[in-house]
């Protein structure tokens, strides 16, 4: 059997990072949202390390997708959008939820199937939704989402609410045909959407290269539906944030639909199923030099925050995480009368009115 | 009251709604300038303007996809698949995302919108363009799905589908389009979805169909008078939610029954209802159901239609076979 990169892909070149751009600290961000920002950070890497936990002593039933690693792209979305923007991520959605704000201990339930869940442990780890936070699903065939995020776009362009509605996506999104046509459709009605691939450079085990014909994934089809290539480092808050802004203030202008493509690494595998070693070592652990939540602990630093305030965050949100998992371990099972509930508008699943 | 065909009294459901909810949109291929490749949406435009009656590109998945984007904010899409062939790469969309986002939310948000399909053969295009493959969306929880077959019921059922809470499959047979006609009445009119329609009474054998095969059906009642059975037809009108009862009450008082559609047989509608009927009122049958359906093969082209679409004769037959147990 042949022993190159085509057939294993963990001995290919490994793809390293560029390195920080230290100039974003000069950028301008007020320091409240920079310190909303590391709280959020930290939320989204300790929600997701229990959950994997969680995984681990059986308690999170089925496939679950962690954001270990990809924090920074949430967050930087989660602080530049208005409260009532929208929504629409994928099964790797627990980082967007709770970037919109969705109760971090009813995120930790449905994660668990449990009643006191945020959909009653019907909507699981990959279908978190809270439309009260703006949340309009997790959608884990992937693409969809993207049409669906220009429905709402097109309806607040109607009521000219001045919402945009923001779609997350992986790099493996961007190879089918829905990604196509919600760009196409996007870019004709010059709707209020944002479209943010999440470029974590796998495509569940494959290399997103392996499989796509332009290098950059999304920006490298941007230019087909008349849009500017956007490309930011998904790893640096900062970046995100700036690219949010403007992206977000083109939509509301009614100047129409950006696609910005945010390059990542997930720090695990593809599922809890997966290790993820297909990946060359080199690049793992070049990655993990890139972890966001240091870099960024520095720049605060830098920018002349006090330690203490930071580490207190740091143990504020171990306590809220605590909080949570308390929370969802201690809810019920759902029923079996929960399976019938809900599928029409009369409340159940009765094959006739 | 107004005499409409078919397609004239979808199109007069349509102008109403446009007129009375300026959250209703209509959107689909060729739909705003051309009026549709049946010309079904034909002036809306000029009268509602070009951001509420909307051109889309060829894009099903992207016309479904965006559909269920705007009823999440509030709007009523009624969209326009132009074949039930189209319908296919929309169907992601459906099954995965319309259908379930009601349970999957917690009844917190749904997709109350309306898929007009044109479907069915008889007009001599083959394949994509005359297939007849309702059963892919009954078989899916979450979606009702209904079939017209008269413009009454085209036009009260439109509107009853608009209204609808629930996202509607509404099934439009295409060789019925022009061919009927009848009166109408004017104004906002809704015929309930889940209630059949019975055609024509009769006492020995009952007929049950839906969609254009309405027309064959009730010619075989013809020439199954001819030959001394009465028989009653039944249209279904709305495959989801199903009236059982109306079927239940028919076949208790005839002993008999033959279910016809031009679905291929395997896995069609007509077996689901052979099921029910079975479930419901086995000891009154006086005879094994049967089905008269297209072939379970690809539909053809023109020259081999009629082989395919079952006719007034084949289904006369079946009845007869029935009557002879």
């Amino acid at each position: 059997m042949p022993t190159d990169g085509r057939y294993d892909y963990a001995l290919r070149e490994p793809r390293l990072p560029r390195p920080v751009d230290t100039t974003l600290a000069g950028a301008a961000i007020d320091l409240d949202t920079r310190l909303g920002m590391y709280q959020r950070l930290h939320e989204l890497r300790q929600f997701e390390k229990r959950a994997y936990d969680l995984f681990l002593q059986n308690l999170v039933k089925g496939t679950s997708h962690l954001s270990l690693g990809m924090e920074a792209i949430a967050t930087g979305f989660g602080a530049a959008m208005r409260p009532d923007d929208y929504t629409f991520a994928t099964y790797r959605g627990h980082a967007h939820a709770l970037a919109r704000g969705m109760d971090m201990g009813q995120a930790m339930a449905e994660l668990l199937g449990r009643e006191n869940g945020v959909l009653g442990g019907k909507g699981g780890s990959m279908h978190l939704t809270d439309v009260s936070k703006g949340m309009m699903g997790s959608y884990a065939i992937i693409g969809a989402h993207l049409c669906v995020a220009n429905g709402a776009a097109w309806s607040a362009q109607m009521r000219k609410s001045g919402q945009v509605a923001v779609a997350f996506f992986g790099d493996g999104t961007t190879n089918i045909g829905a990604f196509h046509e919600a760009l196409n459709l996007a870019a004709i009605w010059k709707l209020p959407v944002v479209f943010v691939c999440e470029n974590n450079l796998y495509m569940e085990y494959t290399p997103i290269d392996v499989v796509t014909a332009v290098g950059n994934p999304a920006a490298g089809r941007a230019s087909a539906y008349g849009l500017e290539p956007v490309l930011v480092d998904g790893n640096d808050p900062d970046a995100v944030f700036l690219a949010a802004r403007t992206a977000l203030a083109r939509a509301r202008a009614g100047d129409g639909p950006s696609l910005i493509e945010a390059v990542t690494y997930r720090s695990g595998g593809h599922s809890r199923a997966d290790p993820g070693k297909y990946r060359p070592e080199r690049e793992v652990s070049a990655w993990a030099g890139r972890d966001p939540i240091p870099m960024y602990h520095q720049r605060l630093l830098g920018l002349g925050t006090p330690e203490a305030r930071l580490s207190a965050i740091e143990r504020q949100v171990a306590d809220a995480v605590d909080t949570a998992t308390e929370f969802a371990k201690a809810g019920r099972e759902p029923g079996e009368g929960s399976l019938h509930t809900e599928v029409y508008a009369d409340g159940g699943s009765k094959w006739r009115n | 009251m107004t005499v409409r065909n078919i397609a004239q009294a979808i199109n007069d459901a349509l102008d109403l709604a446009l007129a009375k909810d300026s959250d209703v949109v209509v959107m689909g291929e060729d739909v705003g300038r051309t009026g549709g490749v049946f010309r079904v949406t034909d002036g809306l435009r000029d009268r509602y303007g070009a951001d509420r009656v909307i051109d889309s590109p060829v894009a099903e998945s992207g016309i479904v996809g965006v559909g269920f984007g705007m009823a999440v904010g509030g709007l009523k899409p009624v969209l326009e698949l132009q074949f039930m062939g189209f319908s296919y790469p929309a169907y992601d969309q459906v099954v995965n995302h319309v259908a379930r986002i009601r349970n999957r939310s917690r009844h917190r948000f749904s997709a109350p919108l309306v898929i007009r399909i044109p479907y069915g053969g008889g007009i001599g295009a083959a394949e994509h363009h005359s297939e007849s493959m309702e059963a892919i969306y009954t078989h899916v929880p979450g979606l009702k799905v209904v079939v017209p077959a008269t413009p009454y019921d085209a036009k009260g059922m439109l509107l009853a589908a608009i209204e609808d809470p629930d996202p509607v499959i509404f099934l439009e047979p295409i060789r019925l389009y022009r061919a009927v006609k009848e009166e109408v009445p004017e104004g906002w009119l809704t015929q309930p979805l889940g209630e059949a329609r019975v055609e024509r009474e009769g006492e020995d054998v009952t007929l049950i169909t839906w969609g254009a095969m309405t027309k064959e059906t009730r010619e075989a009642a013809v020439l199954l008078e001819e030959n001394g059975i009465s028989a009653e037809v039944i249209d279904l009108r709305s495959l989801v939610p199903l009236d059982i009862e109306t079927l239940t009450e028919s076949v208790q008082r005839t002993g008999r029954a033959v279910i016809v559609h031009e679905a291929p047989r395997t896995g069609g509608f007509g077996a689901e209802v052979a099921a029910l009927l079975q479930e419901n009122c086995l000891f009154d049958l006086a005879a094994p159901i049967r089905r008269v359906t297209g072939w379970d093969t690809v539909f053809p082209l023109k020259r081999s239609e009629h082989h395919y679409l079952p006719g007034a004769a084949r289904i006369a037959a079946a009845a007869t076979q029935v009557m002879e147990v």
